[in-house]
């Protein structure tokens, strides 16, 4: 690769199909290629999704889903060994005594805490236990915006048609209702916060298309929506001297006598020391699964979206759903080598770029539902063989960006998009000036934990919002409504748990779930060294690793 | 990219916190310091140049300058000496955005060594985002908000510019705080948000939204084919 000429940050190579993308951008303004019909997406997702490949998932052989089917990496940490062993944790005198404890600092767990505050709740009875720092997640990294419908040739009502068609109509209804009801006074609420949303001058919010919606609704805030959210949500947390412990991740819930969850056991990541905050509710808000890997594709993921939270819910025995389905991001960056995976955001299709083939040729409407347009950028890479190949193999379908530049006005990038264009430039390549190339990418899991319209899960004393829940979008999540799925239902838990700790009596504190477990695993014949949650993703090379003595 | 294809690459070396390691050319300064075998728990965040995690200075070998990254989005060079700043030690004062407003007198309270700022410009030439910091810490210094909002929006607060001034100002914080009070109070307010919520809060869309809930799947579908889409 080194001894490749590189031209405008593209080997010379590459050039040519680059010129016939010029070449063809004239006409292509002009035309939109159609979209597809419902039968029509069915087919070509059977056949291209990567989530209809039958040997990339395996039913699961333990706990209350036995007998679903999902992918091996999913079913491979839910078939895995519990951290710790309960004996050797010491339960009798617990370090934290909380009204709520918040598993995850990320969005969800951040505005739930806020709002568990606000309902009442004093700020020292609530603890946020976050793995890195907090405000690391995949909120921060959300680019495109969120979506509401707040503008008068829109409704409540059309936006969860969008959800439950973009979802093929397997959302929870009500997850759905509560998910676009709640919307606009999220807004509201982010406003009085300080997010500085993008208006027009007069307060009316600057708002576009995302994929599958049938109103421009996507608000945002440059193409640092989540980053502008999410340093506001800290800022606010900080202020109201919510406690928070960072670099701290949960191996394990706790549960009582009476079987409700209880708290859970802390673990330093840093120093390995654990610790037992117990606590009358438990909120997980632990993200989702995209540092899986899932079919051994790259993602657009935070560093620690290892799904820890389906494992521990799982553990204590509360339902999950839809975890087959797997959110591939239609646009992830296929060149250069150095950002592979990472997200070129739903926005850039949303202001007018095309994708195209090596022939300069559209092959599908710019906005389909996620996974249909990620299937149709696998079918035209590797069925019929018009992607354009990175000098590492890997192919991928030109995104045309500088037609934003002349349907938006010269400076549209710049300005609404200089998150991509600060990317792009520190690998020589200009977006303004020349299209950008994508494949697919793993983004969002799809499924997790069963929630209510409260957030209350299957298990008494656990809630959950967020990316971990499974439902509101049923088999597959629109642009735009994930901010707004943490806002909305991280909200709810918040208020909830303010309301549910006000009552609650926590009994004797135990790990018997472990134990539970531990016999389940055995009696389903699972023989596995593997161990569960994985906490952190592993990078270091098998050179290393094999080599590696474990005597420090 | 598998493994067997890094090895076949050609080298570079590095120092990562002054020790030598060869890694494989093309590699940002994040994947370059796992395939030499760290496993981050520090210093490593969303990976994709967001989160301000993986604050990073270098210096390459035979030049004097001193270089600020984000390891995730530097290339690693022949002859780079790395070191990362996980944390910066910073002042975040305790406000309540409720009982302030956007005049310069609010960065003096709470942040009074703003006015210690002897235009060197250091912190810009720390900024890995290539923002103009010390335009803005400048415009916080003259009350103007727009400004300091729309300079410092891209900023993602890896604490490169604190380490850096001399003046020991922490720019990113200041910046946090004009663009919440600007966004809050200067910023007009979208009216059709409000009139939306008041008539959600109504009850107008409930009847509407619970038929939808009770409609089967087939006339579901038929209703959602025939939305109509809005026009670009």
């Amino acid at each position: 690769m080194s001894k490749l000429k590189i031209v405008r940050g593209y080997p010379e190579y590459m050039l040519e199909t680059i010129e016939t993308v010029e070449n063809t951008r004239d006409r292509r303004l002009k035309e939109t290629f159609q979209l597809m019909r419902l039968e029509e997406r069915e087919k070509i997702l059977k056949k291209f999704h990567p989530d209809y490949k039958k040997e990339a998932k395996r039913p699961i052989k333990v706990g209350p889903n036995k007998g679903d089917l999902m992918p091996h990496e999913v079913a491979n940490l839910l078939e895995a060994h519990p951290l710790i062993k309960p004996e050797d944790i010491d339960l009798s005198k617990p370090d934290f005594n909380v009204d709520v404890l918040i598993i995850g600092g990320g969005g969800a767990g951040m505005t739930a805490a806020l709002w568990a505050n606000y309902s009442g709740m004093d700020a020292e009875n609530i603890l946020i236990v976050q793995k890195l720092r907090l405000g690391d997640s995949n909120s921060m990294m959300s680019q495109g915006g969120i979506q509401a419908a707040d503008k008068s040739n829109d409704a409540p009502t059309l936006h969860y048609l969008d959800v439950l068609g973009g979802g093929h109509f397997t959302n929870d209804p009500k997850l759905a209702g509560r998910l676009v009801l709640d919307a606009p006074q999220i807004i509201k609420w982010h406003e009085d916060l300080g997010v500085m949303y993008d208006r027009e001058s007069d307060g009316t919010m600057v708002t576009i298309h995302g994929g599958g919606t049938c109103r421009k609704r996507m608000h945002s805030a440059r193409d640092y929506t989540g980053l502008e959210i999410v340093r506001n949500l800290k800022d606010e947390v900080i202020n109201k001297n919510i406690p928070i412990l960072e670099f701290t991740s949960v191996v394990e819930l706790l549960t009582d006598e009476n079987k409700q969850v209880a708290g859970a056991v802390l673990y330093n990541m840093e120093t390995q020391e654990y610790h037992v905050a117990k606590a009358k509710s438990t909120i997980l808000t632990t993200g989702g699964f995209g540092r899986l890997h899932i079919q051994g594709f790259q993602t657009t993921n935070h560093y620690g979206a290892t799904a820890d939270g389906i494992v521990l819910a799982y553990h204590v025995g509360a339902k999950l759903r839809d975890l087959d389905f797997v959110q591939y991001h239609p646009t992830g960056a296929a060149y250069p080598e150095q950002i592979v995976g990472l997200l070129v955001t739903e926005k850039v299709r949303g202001l007018g770029a095309q994708p195209v083939n090596k022939d300069g040729e559209q092959f599908v409407y710019p906005r389909e539902p996620r996974d249909v347009e990620a299937s149709a950028i696998i079918r035209e890479c590797y069925e019929r063989n018009n992607g354009i190949e990175t000098p590492t193999g890997m192919r991928g379908v030109w995104l045309d960006s500088p037609m934003i530049e002349i349907l938006q006005g010269e400076g549209t990038i710049a300005n609404k998009l200089p998150a991509m264009l600060r990317q792009y430039k520190r690998f020589d390549i200009d977006m303004t000036q020349d299209p950008i190339l994508v494949f697919p990418t793993l983004h969002f899991q799809n499924g997790g934990v069963i929630i209510k319209e409260n957030t209350e899960t299957s298990v008494q004393g656990l809630f959950a919002a967020g990316e971990v829940t499974g439902g509101t979008h049923g088999k597959n999540r629109l642009m735009g409504n994930s901010i707004l799925d943490y806002s909305v239902f991280g909200r709810i838990a918040g208020i909830s748990t303010a309301k549910h700790a006000k009552n609650a009596k926590i009994g004797k504190l135990t790990l018997d779930h472990v134990t539970k477990y531990e016999k389940m695993l055995k009696e389903a014949g699972v023989e596995t060294a593997r161990r569960a949650p994985i906490l952190l993703p592993e990078y270091r090379e098998e050179k290393v690793l094999s080599r590696a003595l474990n005597i420090f | 990219m598998a493994e067997a294809e890094r090895e076949k690459k050609e080298k570079v070396r590095i120092y990562i916190i002054g020790r030598e390691y060869k890694v494989p050319v093309g590699l940002t300064i994040m994947k370059a310091m796992e395939y030499a075998g760290y496993r981050f728990i520090r210093s490593c965040g969303c990976r994709g140049g967001f989160c301000g995690a993986c604050a990073t200075i270098y210096r390459v070998k035979g030049n004097y300058k001193l270089r600020m990254a984000l390891a995730c989005q530097e290339t690693v060079e022949d002859g780079m000496y790395i070191s990362q700043i996980p944390f910066t030690p910073a002042e975040k004062p305790i406000y309540n955005l409720e009982e302030l407003s956007p005049s310069a007198n609010v960065f003096l309270e709470y942040y009074p060594e703003i006015a210690k700022c002897v235009s060197c410009n250091t912190c810009t030439k720390a900024c890995p985002q290539d923002l103009e910091v010390m335009d803005y810490v400048q415009a916080a210094l003259r009350g103007d908000f727009q400004e300091v909002a729309s300079l410092s929006f891209d900023c993602i607060a890896c604490g490169l510019c604190a380490t850096r001034c001399p003046a020991e100002i922490v720019p990113y914080n200041i910046a946090l705080l004009a663009r919440r009070l600007y966004g809050k109070y200067v910023m007009p307010k979208a009216k059709h948000v409000e009139e939306r919520i008041k008539e959600i809060e109504s009850g107008k869309f409930n009847e509407e939204i619970q038929k939808l809930m009770d409609t089967g799947l087939r006339d579901l579908k038929e209703i959602y084919e025939k939305r109509e889409i809005e026009p670009e």
